[in-house]
C-alpha cells in the first residue's frame, strides 16, 4: 500500500522511529548515532531510524540494513489482538496502528503474513462498535469512546458522527437554515478564551 | 536526525485541523531550505571524491542524505500545498475580501494565489447561465423564500438593497430582507438567519 505523498498524515506516521540494524558502513554520519562518538556509522551498528528513511535506504536484493518489528507487531501483542481486539487501547500502541503496520509489510519479514492477518482481523474485530457509538452518540461528549481508537479508526467516527447530526438537523428542518462559516465560529470562540485567560 | 525541522512545519498544520490558516512559517521554511543546501553540497563533494578515487564505500552516505533531501522536498511541498487548500477555502467560506486578521497569516505569493483564484472564479461564473452569469458561491444550503427573516449581531452600519433602500444594521436588530443579499454576511457572522 503506497503512502499518499501529499497527506499530512501519511507524513507524520512515516516519521515514527524502528529499530534498525546497520548491515553496511554508513561513512561520515557517525554524528546521527547519539549513542557513539565514531566518525562513521559502523557496519552492525543498533540504532533507530524514522520509517521514511528505513523504506527509502531498505533494498531486498542487498543487505543495507535489517528491521526489526516494533513490539505492537510482534507475536505476542498479536496474540492478545486476536483474542479479542476490543480490549486494546490503539491509540497508545502508535496512534497510527493499522496504517504503520501496513507499511512494516514493506520489510519483507517472514511474519508478515502473520502481520497482515492480524492487520485486518483486528480492524473487523473493532469496526462493529465504533459504527455503532457514532450513529448513536448524540449530543454529547464523546472523548470517552474516542480516546481508545487509533487515528484511521478516529477518521471513521468523525464520518459516522457528521451524518449522524446531518440528519438529525435535516429532521429538525434546520437543514435550510444558513449558518455562519466554521472558520468564523471558531476564530470567534478563540477571541472569547483570549480575552478570558 | 535530518528533517526535524520539516517536520515542525507538518505539525504546524495537523494541529489546527479545522481549516484554519496559521502564520505562514517563514522562519522555518528558511532552515529547511538551508538544511537542503548543506546536504546538497555535501553530497556534490563526496560523489567528486566517489568519482574520482574511487571510494564506493561513500555511496551508502550519499544515498541516505539524497533520502533526506527527497523528505525535505516532500514535507515542503505538502505544508505549501495544503496551506493552498485551505486558502481556497476561505474563498468558499468568507468570500471574496479576507478580514484583515488572515490576510496577516499570509505570505505574499500566496495573497497573489488567492487573487488570481478569484479572478478564474469569477470568470467561471460569468460564463455560466447566460448573460448575467450564475453565482455559485450562492444558495449552499436549498433555498425555501426569497426572503429571509435575519437578525443583527454586530454594527455593520448602512446597507443598501437593489431597490436602493437603505438599512442601517444595528446590533439586535432584526429586518426581513432578500435572502441573495444577506446569505454573504450570515456566513461570516454579521448577520444570524432567524427561522421561526
Amino acid at each position: 500500500m503506497e503512502e499518499n505523498f501529499l497527506s499530512l498524515d501519511d507524513i507524520l506516521l512515516s516519521h515514527e522511529r524502528l529499530p534498525i540494524r546497520t548491515e553496511i558502513t554508513f561513512p561520515r554520519l557517525g554524528f546521527l548515532e547519539k549513542s557513539s562518538d565514531t566518525q562513521d556509522i559502523a557496519e552492525g551498528t543498533k540504532m533507530e531510524l524514522p520509517l521514511w528513511l528505513s523504506k527509502a535506504l531498505y533494498e531486498r536484493k542487498r543487505r543495507v540494513l535489517s528491521v526489526e518489528l516494533p513490539k505492537v507487531y510482534r507475536e505476542g501483542w498479536r496474540t492478545v489482538f486476536n483474542a479479542d481486539p476490543n480490549v486494546v487501547d490503539l491509540h497508545k500502541m502508535g496512534p497510527y496502528y493499522y496504517s504503520l503496520g501496513s507499511q512494516m509489510l514493506h520489510f519483507d519479514s517472514p511474519e508478515n503474513p502473520d502481520i497482515a492477518q492480524t492487520l485486518l482481523q483486528t480492524f473487523i474485530g473493532r469496526f462493529r462498535r465504533t459504527m455503532d457509538s457514532s450513529q448513536n452518540a448524540y449530543n454529547e461528549d464523546t472523548s470517552a469512546l474516542v480516546e481508545r481508537l487509533d487515528c484511521l479508526e478516529k477518521g471513521l467516527f468523525r464520518s459516522g458522527q457528521s451524518g449522524l447530526n446531518g440528519f438529525q438537523s435535516w429532521e429538525k428542518g434546520q437543514a435550510t437554515q444558513l449558518t455562519a462559516s466554521s472558520l468564523v465560529l471558531n476564530y470567534r470562540k478563540r477571541k472569547i478564551t483570549d480575552i478570558q485567560s | 536526525m535530518f528533517c526535524e525541522k520539516a517536520i515542525e512545519l507538518i505539525r504546524e498544520l495537523q494541529r489546527m485541523s479545522d481549516g484554519q490558516l496559521p502564520a505562514f512559517n517563514e522562519d522555518g521554511l528558511r532552515q529547511v531550505l538551508q538544511e537542503m543546501e548543506a546536504l546538497y553540497e555535501q553530497n556534490q563533494s563526496d560523489v567528486n571524491e566517489a568519482k574520482s578515487e574511487g571510494r564506493a564505500e561513500l555511496i551508502p552516505s550519499i544515498k541516505l542524505r539524497h533520502c533526506c533531501l527527497l523528505r525535505n522536498q516532500r514535507c515542503v511541498t505538502a505544508y505549501l500545498y495544503d496551506r493552498l487548500l485551505r486558502i481556497r477555502a476561505l474563498r468558499w467560506e468568507y468570500g471574496s475580501v479576507l478580514p484583515p486578521n488572515i490576510r496577516f497569516h499570509m505570505c505574499a505569493e500566496e495573497l497573489q494565489w488567492f487573487g488570481q483564484y478569484k479572478k478564474s472564479l469569477a470568470s467561471f461564473m460569468r460564463s455560466l447561465g447566460g448573460e448575467e452569469g450564475l453565482d455559485i458561491t450562492q444558495d449552499m444550503k436549498p433555498p425555501k423564500s426569497l426572503y429571509i427573516e435575519v437578525r443583527c449581531l454586530k454594527d455593520h452600519g448602512e446597507f443598501e438593497i437593489d431597490d436602493g433602500t437603505v438599512i442601517l444594521l444595528k446590533k439586535n436588530s432584526q429586518h426581513f430582507l432578500p435572502r441573495w443579499k444577506c446569505e454573504q454576511l450570515i456566513r461570516q457572522g454579521v448577520l444570524e438567519h432567524v427561522v421561526s
